[in-house]
């Protein structure tokens, strides 16, 4: 198969970018798109010419490094992450076009490659249950029904790739910041820390820049592990009662 | 927990954003309640809610044009008779609008500054066209409002209706209401306004449950189908005046429909 | 060199009791005072730095990915093991350790593994306090499963993502500890080499990758965590970026490299599709609970599988191994495998694979049945190869997946480098000559959260009143020195052969002669033809762009040219190994039948590889492994 590429080149976080028209030809339709830019990558090497930097790293779906847009969507067509896009989506011939994730708090470094740290300051705001190693009780002490354990997992279950923010028309991060809280709010160790978690959290957010939730669900259509937007909708309350109880005084 | 600590201890800090601040959009209110992204989406809810019933109550009182003028001039008197107190419920009702469109647009100009680039393919991943124009339908809603006081409040474009005089010696809405109607642009200026306020509600009401807290994922399809159902019963209700008006069925003198109701 | 082990005395069962009761310990207020670097932030990485930075030390972390939370440890899938006993089938510490060990084939030290066993019912503790969403009986008590090479069930899972929610979790605690300052993170920084001060391990040259910035840290020790060394074969599970650098720089400066000829070969992945592929993606072990593994009876069959009658197949597990059958254990099915593709009977592509049939378990079970257990894997399966298991058999074959060698370490996890603890995968101590499933979690998460928080006094306690160590010392500056002269010499080649090119070499030549079978001939081939592969690349590779920039092809070719170094390595030891064992099959050495043949008399030792220099055969030590608990013997599956 061949592929007409337009992929963003951009030296530097400085330096303006552009597309480039690349082609890629010879394609075989079982190979993995991240295989594709690693041939057309090659290829440029041997022309004497510069690679595009793009990051992955498990290339199973679960380690949330890709940063692909393909054809106006994050992590690319289908569910799962964009190592997970095979050629045989597309039509031979096609015109492709591949961004990097575009949002005011995800700078562009390079290429394709964005800098996510935004994500890891509001992990570090409360992403977490203070705990001590060594001094936890039994781990039969807690009971946590299924369906909690379950709903709980949903949540954790994401990647931390930044598509949401990528895919919002608004840049917000309430899709990964929903995740975060519903997972460890969900559960019962979580709940000393839940409102004070859900409350440092969404500070951090809007510290970061990013825009603002506006219920258009796109974070959700594109999310390589299919969190649901419902995980917003337990953030906004369980914000809402983190700032009541503080401006009341009320503990936590 | 420490913010400069956070930042400090960033090791890629030579390369991180450098965070826009969200804090100072809202100048006036020192609350991160009312300053935070999540705490104005909020107002915009709860302001919704409230504007969501007005829409409906004022939708009852227009109904009531169809029994006859007797009706609808008794319930214009009414509000008239409040004095004083109708101020304060337009007061009230000024500054709830007032909250929902500040909210909403420092919403909007945090958003567009945190979007700095659009993408070459455009997609619109699940998105409703409803969702999308939000910003438009409610621009559009705002300026029918100014109309639609200048018409019927203030009846600032024909002040001759302002002397009109029901048998009973009240102030004759229903004979102003069919003359303004009367004019197929009027009309059609209002169905076009009432039809984006349906556009706008129907994705406002699914909308205001999930930014209150309400929506699993479970309920949401059912919210929206709400919504949408909602949004349509006010669209036709208000749509049903100045259709009747140009269909003939109401006119002026006022014809009867039902020979028991005057 | 004598390597000590440092095995405390006692029975068994104490030896770990005693040596906390006897422990170095460091008061809180010059904890404060200690500098700990820790490079990695997978499972033993994430869970050493926020430990240590809870304890007081003060901590730098770095990580070559641009988040904490991308390493590799995501991706395990199956499970962890924990002697919980909560199903009250007679597990206990010791049948975790007894399994470990036997599992192990009997390389493995017996102090190290017990202690591993004796932990691992906190680590259960810890993550379940940390929030991580193991999966729950409706009663809301924990449930577990069973896994390969276990009668019992003691593996504690979260959905297929029980890699994904460890690694969260200590990442979460490790975020925790960032945000209270006791941790500087360092994301998308490489280490590329160990800074000895008096022979003693106090600190790293690193590269920034995005500015390219070649700097010096220093510390009072240093923590590899830096993972295996699977993708020396190119094509594994392991991810992209998982490399030998920070192990490989630790053995140049003198850290002994142990049994690095122990790698695991998993059997069910997806095959090798063409010459572009870039990755192995595993297929979970339990499809082999219904799906039946057959070749064609005849070579080079070339008919589509379901036009190849009943009596024309050769179920070759179900025949050799009539009692476990499909369920032999990762290293014999492997084999298997290799010896019916070898025969010529091999299915697909280039001949390397073989079916894992579901059609008598869908006429059996029906359709239903076999979604709701597969479902997700069979999806997985189809968008990689665009086949549907439900219609015609799967392709699958064994593809390296975990490697058991690593640094060398005591009891205390220091190297032989005073000050350099070594972590998880990225050192040999516990899983002997093959690792057991569900138990590589176990293993970083034991290192990181119980054993080095407790063992890093032995070494810190004898280290006041030094100097402080800044990165001013002349040592810092000659390393770096070297580092930057490395980094000008891949830059300054200049040829036209690209990376990815050479270590598709490699991974061939270990693959073939390395892999799952080996023998004396073929290892002497491939050590010839990697020190030629190796000149080449000096020759010939390719790295546009420049140092001082975020440049991706530098990094691999750093990586790849360790790979390319050890890679020798690592066939000189499957040479000098003459038996089999575990992972490491020699040919020359099985029984009639074809099984490993070990040689518990002049084998029974752990072989520790020391460098001595360019161009010079590395020295050879071994530590004897003496069994006082359990009685060696033969494994069979039959």
């Amino acid at each position: 198969m061949n592929f007409h590429l337009r992929l963003w080149r951009q030296k530097s976080a400085d330096t303006p970018g552009r597309f480039e028209g690349i082609e890629a030809t010879n394609i075989t339709p079982d190979c993995s798109f991240l295989e594709m830019l690693d041939i057309v990558n090659n290829r440029l090497i041997t022309d004497g010419k510069e690679p595009i930097a793009f990051e992955s790293d498990c290339r199973e779906g679960i380690c949330g490094t890709c940063s692909l847009v393909i054809n106006g969507v994050p992590q690319g067509p289908g569910r799962g992450a964009a190592c997970q896009v095979y050629m045989r989506k597309f039509k031979d011939g096609e015109t492709i076009f591949v961004e990097p994730f575009r949002a005011g708090s995800f700078p562009i470094l390079k290429d394709l490659v964005v800098n996510r740290s935004a994500y890891e300051r509001i992990m570090r705001a409360g992403g977490f249950i203070s705990e001590h190693t060594g001094g936890a009780p039994d781990a039969s002490a807690i009971l946590i029904p299924k369906p909690v354990a379950d709903k709980a997992m949903d949540a954790a279950a994401c990647i931390g790739c930044g598509a949401c923010a990528a895919a919002c028309p608004n840049s917000s991060a309430m899709l990964f910041v929903g995740a975060k809280v519903t997972h460890l709010n969900l559960l019962p160790q979580g709940q000393p820390e839940a409102k004070k978690r859900a409350r440092a959290m969404v500070r951090a957010m809007d510290e970061e820049g990013f825009g603002n939730c506006s219920n258009y669900y796109a974070c959700e259509a594109v999310c390589p592990a299919s969190v649901s937007a419902s995980v917003i909708a337990k953030l906004n309350r369980d914000y809402i009662k983190g700032e009541v109880s503080e401006a009341v005084g009320a503990i936590d | 927990m420490s913010s400069t600590a956070n930042k400090e201890s960033t090791g890629t800090s030579s390369l991180s954003s450098k965070p826009s601040g969200k804090s100072s959009a809202c100048c006036t209110c020192s609350s991160p309640l009312l300053s935070s992204s999540i705490g104005r989406k909020w107002i915009v809810a709860i302001t919704g809610i409230l504007l969501i019933l007005f829409v409906s109550g004022h939708l009852l009182g227009n109904l009531t044009i169809y029994p006859g003028p007797n009706w609808i001039n008794a319930y214009a008197e009414h509000l008239q008779s409040l004095g004083p107190f109708l101020w304060v419920i337009r007061l009230v009702l000024l500054a709830i609008v007032g909250l929902h469109i500040t909210c909403t647009i420092q919403l909007w100009m945090e958003n567009r500054a945190a979007t700095p680039q659009k993408y070459a393919v455009t997609n619109t991943l699940q998105t409703t066209i409803y969702a999308r124009s939000m910003r438009l339908t409610g621009l559009v809603v705002i300026a029918f409002i100014i109309f639609h006081l200048a018409q019927f409040t203030w009846q600032g474009f024909n002040p001759v209706t302002r002397t009109w005089i029901d048998a009973q010696g009240r102030h004759d809405v229903y004979r102003m209401v069919i003359a303004g109607f009367s004019n197929p642009f009027v009309s059609a200026f209002y169905l076009l306004a009432v039809g984006l306020l349906a556009m706008h509600l129907s994705h406002g009401i699914s909308s205001l449950f999930q930014t209150l807290g309400l929506t699993t994922a479970k309920l949401r399809p059912l919210f929206e189908r709400a919504g949408r159902i909602i949004a349509l019963v006010i669209f036709l209700g208000y749509a049903s005046i100045p259709l009747s008006v140009l269909l003939g069925i109401l006119r002026y003198p006022h014809v009867s429909l039902c020979p028991f109701v005057h | 060199m004598i390597l000590d082990a440092k095995i405390p005395a006692g029975p068994l069962e104490q030896k770990w009791t005693n040596f906390k009761n006897n422990a170095k310990l460091i008061n809180p207020a010059n904890k404060r005072k200690f500098n700990v670097i820790v490079v990695g932030s997978g499972l033993a990485g994430a869970s050493a730095a926020a430990t240590l930075a809870e304890l007081g030390y003060q901590v730098d972390c770095f990580c070559f990915q641009d988040s904490a939370r991308r390493a590799h440890s995501i991706a395990a899938q199956g499970g962890i093991n924990a002697a919980k006993n909560y199903q009250n089938d007679g597990d206990s510490v010791w049948r975790l350790f007894y399994d470990t060990i036997k599992g192990g084939d009997f390389r493995a030290r017996e102090a190290n593994v017990y202690r591993l066993a004796e932990v691992s019912r906190n680590i259960i503790d810890e993550c379940v306090s940390q929030g991580v969403p193991f999966a729950r009986e409706y009663g809301g008590e924990l449930t577990n499963r069973s896994f390969g090479g276990a009668q019992v069930s003691r593996t504690f899972y979260a959905r297929g993502q029980t890699g994904q929610q460890l690694l969260l979790g200590a990442y979460s605690a490790l975020s925790a500890q960032i945000g209270l300052g006791r941790v500087q993170m360092h994301e998308h920084t490489e280490m590329l080499d160990l800074v000895l001060v008096n022979g003693h391990a106090k600190g790293i040259v690193a590269r920034n990758l995005i500015t390219g910035e070649i700097k010096s840290h220093a510390a009072d020790t240093v923590l590899l965590c830096t993972g295996g060394y699977g993708n020396v074969f190119y094509l594994s599970t392991n991810a992209r970026g998982c490399n030998v650098t920070a192990t490989w720089r630790a053995y140049k400066r003198g850290a002994a490299f142990a049994n690095p000829c122990y790698t695991q070969i998993h059997p069910t992945c997806i095959p090798v599709a063409g010459d572009y592929q870039s990755k192995l993606t595993l297929m979970s072990e339990s499809l082999r609970n219904d799906g039946r593994v057959w070749v064609p009876k005849k070579k080079g069959d070339n008919r589509e599988p379901q036009d190849i009658p009943e009596e024309e197949r050769d179920y070759y597990l179900e025949r050799k191994y009539p009692s476990y059958g499909n369920l032999a254990p990762r290293d014999i099915s492997s084999r298997s495998a290799k010896e019916a593709c070898d025969s010529g009977r091999g299915v697909g592509p280039g001949g390397l694979g073989v079916y894992l049939d579901f059609s008598a378990a869908i006429q059996r079970l029906g359709r239903n049945t076999i979604e709701e257990r597969y479902g997700n894997l069979f999806e997985m399966y189809e968008n990689i190869t665009g086949e549907s298991a439900y219609e015609r058999p799967m392709r699958i074959y064994p593809a390296i997946h975990y490697t058991m060698g690593g640094l060398w370490v005591d009891y205390n996890l220091m190297s032989n480098i005073p000050g350099l603890h070594v972590l998880g995968e990225a050192n040999f101590s516990d899983h002997g000559a093959n690792r057991l499933g569900a138990s590589a979690l176990m293993q970083g998460l034991a290192d990181g959260y119980f054993v080095i928080p407790n063992t890093l006094g032995e070494y810190l306690s004898t280290q006041f009143g030094g100097p402080k160590i800044t990165t001013d010392l002349p040592e810092f500056k000659k390393t770096e020195e070297e580092v930057r002269e490395r980094v000008n010499k891949l830059l300054s080649v200049k040829g036209t052969v690209p990376v990815d090119t050479f270590h598709r070499e490699l991974g061939l030549i270990l693959w073939d002669k390395c892999g799952m079978a080996r023998t004396e001939a073929g290892l002497k081939e491939a050590i010839a033809e990697i020190k030629a592969l190796r000149e080449r690349f000096w020759k010939e590779v390719c790295v546009p762009g420049v140092g001082a920039e975020l440049n991706q092809s530098l990094e691999r070719a750093g990586r790849v040219a360790d790979f390319l170094e050890f890679g020798e390595l690592m066939c000189l030891d499957a040479l000098t190994r003459e038996e089999s064992c575990g992972g490491h099959f020699r040919v020359e050495h099985q029984t009639p039948d074809g099984e490993a043949l070990r040689h518990d008399d002049t084998f029974a030792s752990v072989f520790a590889w020391l460098y001595k220099g360019e161009g010079n055969e590395p020295e050879l030590e071994r530590e004897p492994l003496s069994y006082e608990a359990v009685h060696l013997a033969t494994r069979s599956y039959k």
